[in-house]
């Protein structure tokens, strides 16, 4: 297993550099493009809650830890911030049937990443939220 | 991201390449904003787009609304990832795609 570790502001600016860390890890990998896309998606939404909410309106630190396990590839990326307590999960799903007029547009950033991800998980330990992305990287 | 537009009349053509992410998707909402006013019909050609997040569907829902008042908003040249993006959020039903 590989592991690499960015201790990053969680400000939106910082964004690029997240999925800068991000790519190249997955890039050693030899993460298929349509699986890296997935996976920047996912990572965008939940650094940008992160940067959004934690430390509103102060500014505190993430860290994305990228773990690669090699048989079979998969790659599990974990936001760790200790902000205030928040769980993305617990959220409900958005009604993706309705028209675009009654369409709410909040909510679907996490709700793509349940769908896109094999396995998001959260939890809250010891003043940290903890949310882990799992993927599988090879293509289907 | 870079944003090229084209005006034929009340037709406005917006071809967008690159990454419609946090940080880019208020460019693109802000060069759509600016054409409203002096246009019918909205094309988004979307062929060199590589990637589109919410941030980005945000911005395709508010001129998706802000059209269907007039002769509406037509996306082409979705490639396969972007079109699976679509499909998960339910897009695909709301937006029309050629």
């Amino acid at each position: 297993m590989d592991e690499k570790v960015l201790e990053i502001e969680a400000l939106v600016d910082n964004l690029p550099t997240v999925l800068g860390f991000v790519d190249e890890n997955l890039e050693m990998a030899d993460c298929p493009m349509k699986i890296q896309m997935q996976i920047d998606l996912a990572v965008e939404e939940i650094f940008v809650n992160i940067a959004n909410y934690a430390y509103r309106p102060d500014v505190g630190t993430a860290m994305v830890r990228v773990q690669l396990f090699a048989d079979p590839p998969v790659v599990d990326i974990t936001f760790i911030d200790h902000g205030v307590p928040y769980d993305p999960l617990a959220k409900a799903d958005p009604d993706v049937t309705l028209s675009a007029d009654e369409r709410q547009i909040g909510g679907l950033g996490i709700f793509m990443v349940k769908k896109i991800m094999d396995d998001v998980r959260y939890e809250y330990r010891e003043g940290h939220n903890i949310l882990t992305l799992k993927k599988g990287l090879e293509k289907i | 991201m870079n944003i090229k537009t084209a005006v034929e009349g009340a037709v406005v053509t917006v071809s967008v390449s690159g990454r419609i992410d946090t940080t880019t998707s208020p460019a693109l909402e802000q060069e759509l904003k600016g054409r409203f006013d002096n246009c019918e019909e909205l094309i988004l050609d979307f062929a060199e787009v590589e990637y589109i997040s919410s941030a980005g569907l945000r911005v395709l829902l508010m001129a998706h609304k802000t059209m269907s008042r007039k002769k509406g908003m037509t996306l082409k040249n979705v490639g396969p990832e972007i079109m699976e993006i679509f499909d998960v959020t339910g897009f695909s039903d709301i937006l029309a795609i050629e």
